[in-house]
C-alpha cells in the first residue's frame, strides 16, 4: 500500500487508464500544458502527448458535447470541468445528449464518458464557486453519479468509471484533494460502481455520509464513542445508482439514522435517502430519520458565515444524540 | 419579405397583416418569378453532366420518396397514428438528398428534429422510419425516439436531436473521433438557421477550425425559426459570412437545386477528407408546410409561399430531366408510382407492427446496468 493524496490517486487512475486503452482521452480547460488547475492531471501531457491530453478553450457546452459525440463514435472521453460549477453551462449536453442517447436510440448508442472535476464547497470563493450539484445529475436516469471520499475510493472508482459504458458524473471534493490515505498499488485495483462502503462499524446509530461529510462523520463517531454511542458510518460512494440495501441492512441493526450532506436540503440526495429508508425500513426505526444538510442559502464569502453554512462535527454529534434521545 | 424587415416593435401588426393569405402575387411578380425559375433551371441543366443518367434519376427518386413519405406522414398524423411533434421536410428535399449524395456510406450524418428526409437519404428504409413515427417496436429506434430521434448505427445516421443546435457539438465530436482514429470519414451536421443564434454553433465552429476537425456544417436556411423570420431574429443575416469569425471556409448555396447542393458538398467533403478541415454551407431553402404539424403557418404571406413553390426542388429537377431528355413523362409516372407503393407499404408495415413490449420501458437506460437484489 502506498500513502497518497486524493489528488495523486486520481492522477494514477488517469495515467493507468490512458495507458491501458488508446480510446481513452482527456480534455478540459488547463488539463495539459498548465498541468491542471488543481494539478490532478500533472505530467499526463508529457507522457501521453497532445492527441490524448487536450487543452480546450473555455467553452464548456461545446467540449462537453464534442465529448459525447466522440463517445458515439467509439472513443472513451474523460471531460474535466475545472470545477463542476462550470458544468452548469454544459448541462444540455450532459442531460439531453449523454443521459438519453442510449434510450432514445433504442439501445444503439452507448455513451462511455466521464465528466469529472472538483465540486462541493471550496474555501471562501462565495456563491458561484462553492456548491454541491450531485442532486441535479442524480435526478436523471441514464447517468451514474460517483463521489469518492478517500484516496483508495477515488482511484478505484475513477478507473471503474472510465471503463464503464455509461456516462458517469464523477465529483471530487475540492477541499479534499490533499487528504491522504492508503491506496493499493495493483494497477488492476478497481472498486465497482454502485457499492456502498461501511467506513466504520457500529451498533447504535447509522450515519450515512458522502464526500466531504465522510471524514466529518468519522470524527463525530469518535467523539460519540467517548460519550458511549456506537456509530456506523456508511458512504454510498455512488449516488446513482444508490446502494440502498447496505444502508437498509445497517438501519435494521441500529434502528436510528442520521443522513449528512454538505448540499442544500431541498430536493437533495438526503431527501431521497430518507424516503427510501422510510419505504424499506419504516418498521425498524426507533426514531425519525434526521437530516443534516448545508444551509439553504447561497454560499457566503465571510469565513464565519461559510463555516456556519457547512455541517461540522458538532452538528452531526447533536443530530446523533437527538435520534438516540440522549438530550 | 420586405415586411419582415420591420422592427420587432411592430411585429404584432405585421402578424395581423400576414394572416390574410388572400393576396396573390400580381402579374408582374408572376413574370419575375418565372424568369427566376427559368434562370435556376438553366443553371441546373448545366450541372446535369456531373452524373450519369442513372444517378440523376436516383437523386430524383429519393427526393420524390421523401416528398411522398412526408405527405403520408402528415395524413397519418391527422388520423392520429403519429403523436407528439412532427416536423416535415417538404420543400427542403434537395438539401438532404444533395448533401448526402456527396458522402460515402461510412460518413456520419446528424440532424435536428426535422430529419425524416435526411434519414431516408442516408439509406434508412421508409418502413423503419414510418414504424418509428407510429411508435412501433419495429421502428429504427424501437419506438423510443419518435419523429425527432431517428437513429441507425449501421448506416451512420447518428440521430435526430431535438434541442435547437444540440447536434452541432455532437457532430463536431464524431468528426473529432474519426480524425483521432485515423479514418478519413467526414461528418455532416444539418441544422436550421435559427440554431446559428445558439452558443453551441459558435463554440463548435471555433473548436472545429482550431483543431482541424472534418465536420461539414449544413445550415438549412428555411428563413423561419418556427414563426419568427430571420429578419426578426438575426443581426447579421448573411450566415455564410459568419464562418469568417472562425477563419472557416464557407459557401452560399441554392438549396432548391439538388445538383448545386451536391457540388458544394463535394468541395466541402474533399476539404474534409484531404485537409481535415471543416466547412460551413449556408443552403437557402424553404419549407412549404408549417414549422410542425400543429403550425398553420399564418405568419407568412401566400405570395411568399407561392414564390418558393415556383422554385419547388422536385418540379425544377423533373423539368430539367424532362427537357434534357434524360427521362420521359412515362418514366416520371413510373417513379411516382413506385415511391407511392413504397410509402404505402411502409404505412402498412407500421400499422401492422406491434407496439414495444411493456418490458422495453426499462431497457436501454444503462449499457452496464447495476441491478440490486431487493
Amino acid at each position: 500500500m502506498a500513502i497518497l493524496t486524493i489528488r495523486e490517486a486520481l492522477n494514477q487512475a488517469l495515467r493507468e487508464e490512458l495507458a491501458r486503452d488508446e480510446n481513452v482521452f482527456l480534455m478540459g480547460e488547463e488539463v495539459a500544458a498548465y498541468q491542471g488547475a488543481y494539478k490532478v492531471t500533472k505530467g499526463l501531457l508529457e507522457e501521453f502527448g497532445d492527441k490524448r491530453v487536450i487543452d480546450t478553450p473555455i467553452t464548456e457546452l461545446g467540449f462537453a458535447g464534442l465529448g459525447v459525440g466522440a463517445a458515439m463514435a467509439g472513443l472513451r472521453p474523460i471531460v474535466e470541468f475545472m470545477t463542476f460549477n462550470f458544468s452548469i453551462l454544459a448541462t444540455d449536453q450532459i442531460i439531453n445528449s449523454a443521459a438519453k442517447m442510449l434510450y432514445m436510440s433504442g439501445g444503439q448508442f452507448k455513451i462511455p464518458i466521464v465528466f469529472r472535476g472538483p465540486g462541493g464547497s471550496a474555501f471562501q470563493v462565495s456563491s458561484q464557486h462553492s456548491q454541491a450539484l450531485e442532486s441535479w445529475y442524480a435526478y436523471f436516469p441514464g447517468i451514474k453519479v460517483v463521489m469518492p471520499s478517500t484516496p483508495a475510493d477515488a482511484k478505484g472508482l475513477l478507473k471503474s468509471a472510465i471503463r464503464d459504458d455509461d456516462p458517469v458524473v464523477f465529483i471530487e471534493q475540492e477541499r479534499m484533494y490533499g487528504n491522504k490515505g492508503e491506496v493499493p498499488e495493483d494497477p488492476e485495483f478497481t472498486i465497482p460502481l454502485g457499492v456502498a462502503d461501511v467506513k466504520r462499524e457500529g451498533k447504535d446509530v447509522t450515519i450515512v455520509a458522502r464526500s466531504l461529510m465522510v471524514p466529518v462523520a468519522l470524527k463525530a463517531a469518535e467523539t460519540l464513542e467517548k460519550q458511549g454511542v456506537s456509530c456506523e458510518v456508511i458512504d454510498p460512494r455512488t449516488i446513482r445508482p444508490l446502494d440502498i440495501n447496505t444502508i437498509v441492512e445497517s438501519v435494521k441493526k441500529t434502528n436510528r439514522v442520521v443522513v449528512a450532506e454538505e448540499s442544500h436540503p431541498t430536493c437533495g440526495v438526503n431527501a431521497e435517502i430518507c424516503t427510501q429508508i422510510m419505504e424499506r425500513a419504516f418498521d425498524y426505526l426507533d426514531a425519525p430519520v434526521k437530516r443534516v444538510s448545508g444551509a439553504d442559502v447561497p454560499m457566503p464569502y465571510a469565513k464565519n458565515l461559510e463555516n456556519m453554512a457547512i455541517p461540522d462535527v458538532n452538528k452531526i454529534v447533536a443530530a446523533v444524540r437527538e435520534v438516540a434521545y440522549l438530550d | 419579405m420586405s415586411k419582415q424587415t420591420q422592427s420587432p416593435s411592430v411585429a404584432g401588426a405585421e402578424d395581423r397583416a400576414s394572416t390574410s393569405v388572400i393576396d396573390p402575387p400580381d402579374q408582374n411578380a408572376h413574370q419575375e418569378l418565372s424568369r427566376e425559375r427559368d434562370a435556376a433551371k438553366q443553371k441546373q441543366k448545366e450541372r446535369l453532366s456531373q452524373l450519369d443518367h442513372e444517378s440523376l434519376i436516383d437523386l430524383y427518386r429519393q427526393m420524390l420518396l421523401i416528398r411522398r413519405f412526408e405527405e403520408k406522414a402528415a395524413e397519418a398524423y391527422v388520423a392520429g397514428k403519429i403523436g407528439g411533434f412532427c416536423h416535415l421536410y417538404i420543400g427542403q428535399e434537395a438539401v438532404g438528398v444533395g448533401v448526402i449524395s456527396a458522402l460515402r456510406q461510412d460518413d456520419y450524418v446528424l440532424g435536428s428534429y426535422r430529419e425524416h428526409g435526411q434519414a431516408i437519404a442516408k439509406g434508412m428504409s421508409a418502413k423503419a422510419i414510418m414504424a418509428e413515427l407510429f411508435g412501433k417496436v419495429t421502428g429504427c429506434s424501437k419506438g423510443k425516439g419518435g419523429s425527432m430521434h431517428m437513429f441507425d448505427k449501421d448506416l451512420g445516421f447518428l440521430g435526430g436531436h431535438a434541442i435547437v443546435g444540440g447536434q452541432i457539438p455532437l457532430a463536431t465530436g464524431t468528426a473529432f473521433a474519426s480524425k483521432y482514429q485515423g479514418k478519413d470519414q467526414v461528418t455532416v451536421c444539418f441544422f436550421g438557421e435559427a440554431a446559428v443564434n445558439q452558443g453551441a454553433f459558435h463554440e463548435s465552429l471555433n473548436m472545429a477550425q482550431l483543431w482541424k476537425i472534418p465536420c461539414i456544417y449544413i445550415c438549412e436556411n428555411n428563413q423561419y425559426g418556427m414563426g419568427t423570420s430571420l429578419a426578426r431574429a438575426m443581426s447579421l443575416r448573411d450566415i455564410a459570412q459568419k464562418a469568417c469569425a472562425y477563419e472557416m471556409a464557407s459557401e452560399f448555396v441554392d438549396g432548391m437545386d439538388v445538383l448545386a447542393v451536391r457540388e458544394a458538398t463535394l468541395r466541402a467533403v474533399e476539404r474534409g477528407r484531404k485537409e481535415s478541415l471543416p466547412t460551413l454551407l449556408e443552403v437557402r431553402t424553404y419549407r412549404f408546410m408549417g414549422h410542425s404539424m400543429s403550425d398553420p403557418g399564418n405568419y407568412r404571406t401566400r405570395a411568399e409561399i407561392e414564390k418558393y413553390q415556383e422554385r419547388d426542388p422536385i418540379k425544377l429537377f423533373s423539368a430539367s430531366l424532362l427537357e434534357e431528355g434524360i427521362v420521359d413523362q412515362q418514366k416520371l409516372d413510373q417513379l411516382d408510382h413506385e415511391v407511392r407503393v413504397e410509402v404505402e407499404e411502409a404505412v402498412k408495415f407500421a400499422d401492422e407492427s406491434p407496439e414495444p413490449p411493456a418490458e422495453d420501458l426499462y431497457t436501454d437506460v444503462y449499457a452496464n446496468p447495476i441491478n440490486f437484489q431487493k
